[in-house]
């Protein structure tokens, strides 16, 4: 398969497969095996993808064959091919978790097709080479979100979509105005040619890329809840079912963060002496402010939104850091993230699913009566708060010796302090929801009927898939932390990305 | 002109942000449409405003005759309002479905979700 082809794939697939969602809009039956077609065969093209970006180095092509800077650009190195293809797969697990998991009325009402335009999203974003179409696949991604938040239309959804889109809107018109200062800096929107341009020495506009990078930090950091900007996330992703919940806390935030990272490494790279500390303290304080804010939750979705904060710290520590190993570890650390939050919420499904209800006080005595389960949570949340030798020890290990050896001890300190914490927070879910007896409340026990039992089982089919891979990427870390390393090399000698990018048509 | 434009934007930004932070709902649509037009009008501006003509290449020239305005940030802009546009109606939608269900437009109302 031609590479171009293979790069406008992984936009075309999730299109087509929301078409054809679209067309078959009564047919619920009909929408959901498309979706899963689309899912299975959007899995292959991420894997493909992949394997061509490691054999091949950076790819990219020009749709329209206009030469680059001034055609649409697509590229794909391996962060973004690594990202897509960890969408791919909570989007198949978080589609299997739906097809049991989620009510026949959201499913009429367009569930699969918006999930779809939002993979779509998601993979414009990662792969797209300018900074305009950047913010056309956010906003692509994000309209997707806005419905999917308030599908069904529950008091509590509609309030959390208020919240969500009031914000989003906010950032987003930050981001288009940061797009323009930029463009009025340096006249032109790819980010290969801007990259080219701020790596000139004598360019006269070169002392005012901060300020547009200022624009993007923070449009950027709304979407990805930097604190001081991360009110909005507590405050929504509790409210919608799991089957959008888990995709959304799993994902969303962290394509902010890798917006944030390649454009950090690749465009805004003049006065890195102010922009590095700023970031090293925004990423402390986001650290200590999820971990904070977890512990004096009792929900359990909402303590493990504010899990989600702490974490965007730790990615954004490593960018702060700004080494080959810190950026390795942030890139394990995101792929780890999206894989182990999603479980975390896709567990809590199964249990909200069964016990109708996510408030900690109302649960109980769950690893009696479904240990699988509570075998299921343990293991993510082990990973999650980073014990070796799980998945998350990896990354917070690399980051936190690549934090030693550039001598930020204090930053290191304060990532171990909330690892604890965090601990801290997972064994609270842990006694409150698995361990101590079921309280007796008012309300009679839910009649389990033969069909709910098998519906509970089929459930835990996607946790334990992603589990699998979790479990994989702990153990057998190798690979993943070698390519993480090649990443964060492909990222930091943005040389090679430009050359790949300008040079195509000259080859 | 192109003096005033500045401070009509800077304007524009800071009613609509008074707007979205006012606890009524309907403000908050008047907020949202005000802080779009803002951006929208500031990408424009700062593209760098031509009194000119327009940058099509004659018949038999080779690029066209200065001074022409930039296309490009007319472009981002076109693409610009219709995306607002969309994110506006759905705001607006949303807004008014907020307002049936809670049968309130006071924000102070809707942190129930908060309290869980």
């Amino acid at each position: 398969m031609s590479q171009d082809f293979l790069l406008v794939l992984p936009l075309l697939l999730p299109l087509y497969g929301a078409l054809m969602c679209l067309l078959f809009w009564q047919l619920v039956k009909w929408q959901a095996v498309f979706a899963g077609l689309t899912h299975v065969s959007w899995l292959l093209i991420a894997s493909l993808l992949l394997l061509e970006t490691i054999n091949k180095g950076v790819l990219s092509t020009q749709v329209g064959n206009w030469p680059a800077p001034f055609g649409i650009t697509l590229v794909s190195d391996i962060f973004s091919s690594l990202m897509l293809l960890a969408s791919a797969f909570i989007g198949f697990a978080v589609y299997l978790f739906s097809l049991r998991g989620l009510d026949r009325t959201r499913m009429k009402f367009g569930y699969f097709p918006l999930m779809l335009i939002l993979q779509m999203g998601v993979s414009g974003t990662c792969l797209t080479g300018d900074i305009f179409n950047l913010y056309v696949w956010f906003e692509v991604m994000l309209i997707c979100c806005f419905a999917l938040i308030s599908l069904g239309g529950k008091k509590m959804q509609l309030e959390g979509a208020l919240k969500y889109v009031t914000i989003n809107f906010l950032a987003s018109g930050l981001l288009l105005t940061g797009v323009g200062v930029l463009y009025s800096l340096f006249g032109t929107l790819s980010l290969a040619h801007l990259a080219q341009l701020a790596r000139q020495p004598d360019h006269p506009n070169l002392s005012l890329l901060t300020i547009a990078s200022m624009f993007f930090l923070t449009g950027f950091g709304i979407k990805s809840a930097i604190f001081p900007l991360f009110f909005w996330l507590p405050a929504s992703y509790h409210t919608p079912p799991v089957a959008v919940s888990a995709f959304i806390a799993g994902l969303i935030t962290k394509v902010g963060m890798y917006t944030l990272i390649r454009l950090y490494t690749l465009v805004f790279v003049s006065n890195l002496d102010f922009i590095l500390p700023l970031l090293l303290v925004l990423s402390g304080f986001t650290m200590v402010i999820g971990v904070v804010g977890a512990a004096a939750q009792t929900d359990f979705r909402k303590i493990l939104s504010f899990h989600i904060i702490s974490q965007i710290g730790y990615m954004l520590m490593g960018l702060a850091i700004y080494t080959p190993l810190a950026i390795a570890g942030s890139v394990f650390f995101i792929l780890h993230n999206i894989l182990v939050k999603t479980n975390l919420f896709l567990v809590s499904g199964v249990v909200g699913q069964r016990y109708h209800t996510f408030a900690l006080k109302n649960l109980g005595g769950v690893y009696a009566r479904q240990p699988m389960l509570a075998l299921l949570f343990l293991l993510s949340a082990l990973s999650l708060a980073g014990l070796p030798p799980f998945s998350g020890f990896w990354g917070k290990f690399m980051l936190a010796s690549a934090g030693f050896s550039a001598g930020n001890n204090l930053i290191v300190a304060t990532s171990l302090f909330v690892s604890l914490i965090t601990l801290l927070s997972m064994t609270k879910i842990w006694n409150e929801v698995f361990l101590k007896k079921k309280p007796v409340y008012d309300t009679p026990e839910v009649e389990t009927t033969e069909e709910d039992i098998i519906r509970n089982k089929f459930l835990y089919l996607p946790a334990f898939f992603l589990l699998a891979l979790i479990l994989f990427i702990g153990f057998y870390a190798q690979p993943l932390i070698e390519l993480a390393q090649r990443a964060a090399t492909q990222l930091l000698h943005s040389e090679i990305y430009i050359d790949s990018v300008m040079n195509k048509g000259n080859k | 002109m192109e003096i005033l434009l500045p401070f009509m934007i800077g304007t524009l930004f800071s009613v609509s942000v008074y707007f979205i932070l006012h606890r009524h709902l309907f403000k908050l649509i008047l907020g949202l449409i005000l802080f779009g037009l803002a951006t929208n009008l500031f990408l424009f501006v700062v593209g760098g405003i031509t009194r000119g003509s327009i940058a099509i290449i004659g018949e038999q020239d080779k690029v066209p005759v200065e001074p022409y305005a930039d296309p490009v940030p007319q472009a981002l802009l076109l693409t610009a309002i219709v995306i607002g546009f969309g994110i506006q109606a759905f705001a607006i939608v949303l807004i008014r479905r907020v307002y049936q269900t809670f049968k309130s437009n006071n924000m102070d109302d809707f942190n129930n979700a908060e309290k869980i």
